[in-house]
């Protein structure tokens, strides 16, 4: 169970890139997820909700998108996606192949925040109310 | 109203490690200390390998060893009888080795002085694989008694391997082992990754191993 330190590594990054941007706070944050790269969907949401609380993404959605695997097939010289994790052979020729092309992602891809809220939003009222 | 926004940023989630593993492969490299990540689930025989390894090694070259574990210090107590350098890096709760913690542990050690250092990760399948500790080649160990269909059920392992070891042969009858069956799941996850099948008891298939290690500790020096 090693879902709770990345979901650590995620916040961290995260937290950093937001700052950077100026933003204040998250409402979502978007993962790429390889099939292979041996995390459990479940668990990182969950440590995430936890790992979450008191940062500038509590509350923040955790979008994550599934990558499969996909290797180069050197027989067809194709890139070629595989049906599942435990046969590394192409599924039109079966010729065996390790070159792998995708599916090991593990990777923030990007945060999605409200505009209002970016700005800090007690200010922006105050200024459109008494222009 | 509000509109959402999107803060592209695509970095890896565990680049921080990567960052420092790379920079320790680098002073690695920098000091021809060729380094041996091992990786298994827990009881596959990582020490017990790495017991006979650091002694036969050791004769011709100086070898080095840190050791992983969630607690005790039992393995580094074991392999320190080789005579060899060896550090017990005790992770608490945590299940895998981080780079941060393999540069800890280096502290104080001249690698100028050394020529190979083995990393004996913690004992698991799953979550040491995406960690990158600066290593030049990753062992992944597979014992007998943990049946032949292992590789299917931890593919991630399996296709990291540099090199696969089927430990504890001298128990194959016993158990009985299906040789033929657990060499085509390795290839299956992981076509074309090298097999060494080994006793660390009988000394069975030690020679390979040590061969496959020499080749690989020539052949990143280049």
């Amino acid at each position: 169970m090693h879902e709770l330190s990345i979901a650590h590594s995620l916040i961290e990054l995260a937290t950093q890139a937001a700052a950077q941007a100026g933003v204040t706070r998250v409402t979502a944050v978007h993962l790429r997820l390889g099939v292979l790269a041996g995390v459990v969907k479940d668990a990182l949401l969950f440590g995430f909700e936890i790992a979450s609380a008191g940062t500038i993404l509590e509350g923040a959605r955790l979008e994550i998108e599934d990558l499969p695997l996909r290797i180069h097939c050197a027989a067809c010289d194709t890139v070629v996606t595989l049906p599942d994790i435990q046969h590394f052979r192409c599924p039109y020729c079966g010729t065996p192949g390790n070159r792998i092309m995708s599916g090991r992602e593990l990777e923030l891809s990007a945060l999605e925040y409200d505009d209002t809220v970016a700005d800090s939003a007690g200010e922006s009222y105050v200024n459109s109310a008494t222009p | 109203m509000s509109t959402p926004r999107l803060l592209e940023i695509r970095q890896g989630v565990l680049s921080k490690n990567d960052r420092l593993a790379a920079e320790l492969r680098q002073r690695f490299h920098a000091a021809g200390v060729f380094v041996v990540n091992l990786l298994s689930s827990p009881g596959a025989g990582k020490t017990r390998l790495l017991e006979e390894t650091l002694r036969r090694m050791g004769t011709d070259l100086r070898v080095a060893a840190l050791v992983g574990d969630l607690a005790t210090d039992n393995d580094a107590l074991r392999l320190a009888r080789s005579g060899a350098p060896v550090r017990q890096i005790q992770t608490g709760d945590m299940c895998h080795l981080e780079a941060h913690l393999v540069e800890q542990h280096l502290d104080g050690w001249n690698l100028d002085d050394l020529d190979v250092l083995f990393i004996e990760n913690v004992g698991n399948l799953v979550c040491p694989t995406g960690y990158d500790l600066g290593e030049a080649a990753r062992a992944v160990l597979l014992s007998v008694t943990e049946g032949e269909d292992k590789p299917l059920k931890y593919p991630g392992a399996f296709v990291s391997a540099d090199c696969v070891v089927v430990t504890k042969m001298d128990l194959a009858e016993a158990v009985e082992f299906d040789q033929r069956a657990a060499e085509a799941n390795i290839a299956s996850v992981h076509p074309g990754v090298p097999i060494v099948y080994t006793s660390a008891r009988t000394g069975a298939g030690l020679d390979a191993w040590m061969e496959w290690l020499e080749h690989h500790r020539c052949s990143s020096h280049r």
